[in-house]
């Protein structure tokens, strides 16, 4: 590998030469039994993540074109004998899929919207203009961290039937998704914790400059937290597009629910190859995202792990 | 999380001189309050407010009521003290839904556990295309979760032509029950949500392997030690926090499984993958049970309680290395 020739050289230019090596050194990098062992069980690894990560969802792309009958007869067969395109348009249309592919958009943009809301005047609140009340806030909205979403379960559910002080039934409408997804503590730490590092000079230049809160927030810092918006909305819409439980339990009526709850109830009704292509249909997005946003996934979920402390 | 923690560790120390404004002691003048932009910082603050006060606080609160009451949506609820709670323990499936939940925990670990650990040392030793690693590794978990359990439920077929059972019969075994047997049920849902979940942790251990101390690894060579030795010695003993972080993690997440039992097999075969959540599931939304709300809530907290512990010890353990 060229990679190992140059890793030397690089290694001696830059004065803490450790920080380019791993486990194994440099010097024995070269050795041909350790170059040699390494490329085996590298390429071991990469061939089992191509055949189990990557495997599955080919599987399911070669299956959503080609006919029931072939899928059945011979389901690890490489090449399909005759491509049915036809499946995918039959899904599309006759199956609804694209009636609950748009509540699925519908369903994410809305869980999207209410997370940014919640989290981006939370934090602000919480970090920047910190009321006297704001530590007492920040305490409860810590301790849901501790509440797992089991508890919630049942109390939500009948708070959904009636909602407090303004006694309607949320059932049946978007609301009741959008509206407790908002309820993210993890949010409102995540852009607590970067508004945090956020330069305060610059909020008090902003002051003096006569802006008031609005404008600060607006202007000034929501310009400046857009890595932070962006993890926050992918995870958003992922989150909100692999829900299933709760988007079962409070959008009974099938014309309001999402692809997650549909596709269950609607399998035994399909052909196989046109299921199949309804299920390789909502894969489509999720995987565009993550191919399109790669790098804020991966640090995401690195972040995920660290942050939750 | 080093470059992740020093800055705020910055501001956090710069921030005294800044904050001492607004923030005095003793009562304020409401008049004051209103010129210090009080009001429109409780109006920035009402997103928030309302929304954790409606959709969390308050189903949190009304849980604790709830337990203690008979509930049904046609009369008002009455407060029967620890009936519920009594009733839960009472219930034989009770018994079977926890050594189902901790068969699917324990299961989850020792596929789960580590194989991701082994992976992401190996890939951290990758010099190119490090990024197409982790890529695959991850792309499992982008996939829908109900997606996923529909198309594994095809896969686990239980005829000689199911996609599994051909590769099982490419080396001679099988065919195999799979999800429709007792004893190989759970683990072929474990299966699925191990594939499902492993890429996230992949990448959690990946990050931390970057903040591995390397001259440590020169020490260790030094003293002649070789590739697994310098595994044992160096490597891992600096991943004990992430190690830790992800065994209590993966213990949370586990105990509240419900996709994969309810969607593959309802808990079947002969309640075989009938876990703790489908429980609750079941005495507040199924069709034979059903609406027994208390008892849910009861069990709910329960579960909630032995989880707190959990992640009590989670945090205490974690706050030296977080800020």
């Amino acid at each position: 590998m060229a990679a190992n020739t140059r890793t030397p050289s690089t290694a001696r230019r830059r004065a803490p030469e450790a920080v380019e090596r791993g486990i194994v050194s440099a010097h024995d990098r070269r050795r041909p039994s350790v170059r040699g062992s390494l490329w085996v069980l590298q390429g071991g690894l990469l061939t089992a993540l191509v055949v189990v990560g990557l495997g599955p969802i080919l599987w399911l792309a070669k299956a959503a074109v080609t006919p029931t009958q072939e899928t059945l007869r011979d389901p690890l067969g490489l090449f399909p004998t005759g491509i049915d395109w036809a499946n995918l348009a039959t899904a599309w249309n006759r199956a609804e899929i694209d009636h609950y592919f748009v509540n699925t958009l519908i369903v994410a943009a809305g869980a999207w919207f209410f997370q940014i809301l919640v989290a981006t005047t939370g934090g602000y609140v919480l970090s920047v203009l910190r009321p006297r009340y704001g530590r007492v806030i920040f305490g409860l909205v810590l301790a849901t961290l501790f509440v797992p979403s089991v508890v919630l379960l049942v109390p939500l559910y009948l708070t959904i039937l009636d909602v407090p002080i303004l006694d309607v039934s949320l059932l049946n409408t978007f609301w009741a998704v959008w509206l407790p997804m908002g309820a993210s503590a993890f949010n409102v730490l995540l852009v607590k914790r970067f508004f945090d590092g956020l330069p305060r000079e610059i909020f008090e230049a902003a002051r003096v400059d006569g802006a008031g809160p609005f404008r600060l927030l607006w202007s000034i810092v929501l310009p400046m937290s857009k890595p932070i918006l962006g993890v926050v909305s992918v995870f958003a819409v992922i989150a909100a597009w692999k829900d299933y439980l709760w988007p079962m339990l409070v959008l009974p009526d099938p014309a309001n629910q999402p692809l997650s709850v549909r596709l269950p109830a609607i399998a035994p009704y399909l052909e196989l190859d046109v299921f199949l292509a309804a299920l390789a249909i909502s894969t489509v997005l999720p995987i565009a995202l993550f191919l399109a946003f790669q790098r804020l996934f991966l640090s995401g979920a690195g972040l995920g792990g660290a942050v939750k402390g | 999380m080093t470059t992740l923690s020093s800055p705020l560790r910055t501001t956090t120390a710069a921030t005294p001189p800044s904050s001492s404004g607004p923030r005095r002691r003793g009562r304020r003048a409401p008049r004051e309050w209103l010129r210090d932009g009080g009001l429109s910082t409780l109006v920035i603050a009402c997103p928030m407010i309302l929304v954790f006060g409606v959709f969390s606080w308050f189903p949190i609160g009304r849980a604790l009521v709830m337990s203690l009451q008979e509930t049904n949506l046609v009369t008002a609820p009455v407060f029967v003290g620890l009936d519920n709670f009594a009733y839960v323990l009472q219930d034989p499936l009770l018994g079977k839904a926890v050594a189902n939940t901790l068969w699917f925990a324990v299961l989850a670990l020792v596929f789960g556990y580590p194989l991701p650990l082994a992976a992401a040392v190996l890939m951290s030793e990758v010099r190119r295309m490090r990024g197409l690693f982790s890529a695959l590794a991850y792309l499992p978990v982008v996939v829908p979760p109900v997606v996923a359990v529909l198309l594994w439920k095809f896969f686990y077929d239980a005829s000689e032509t199911g996609v599994f059972n051909t590769i099982a019969g490419w080396v001679g075994l099988g065919p195999y029950p799979w999800l429709q047997d007792a004893t190989s049920a759970m683990p072929s849902l474990v299966l699925e949500a191990t594939w499902a979940a492993a890429g996230g942790t992949v990448i959690i251990y990946l990050a931390a392997l970057v903040g591995v101390r390397t001259e440590l690894y020169e020490a260790a060579e030094v003293d002649g030690a070789g590739v697994w030795r310098k595994i044992w010695h160096v490597t891992l003993p600096q991943l004990r926090g992430v190690l830790f972080i992800t065994l209590i993690l993966q213990i949370i997440g586990t105990s509240q499984v419900f996709l994969e039992p309810f969607l593959f097999t309802g808990g079947g075969p002969n309640n075989a993958t009938l876990t703790v959540l489908m429980l609750i599931y079941d005495y507040a939304f199924g069709s034979s049970l059903g609406g027994n709300y208390g008892a849910a809530t009861a069990l709910s907290l329960m579960l909630a309680g032995v989880l707190a512990v959990l992640s009590a010890v989670y945090f205490r353990v974690t706050r030296p290395w977080s800020s």
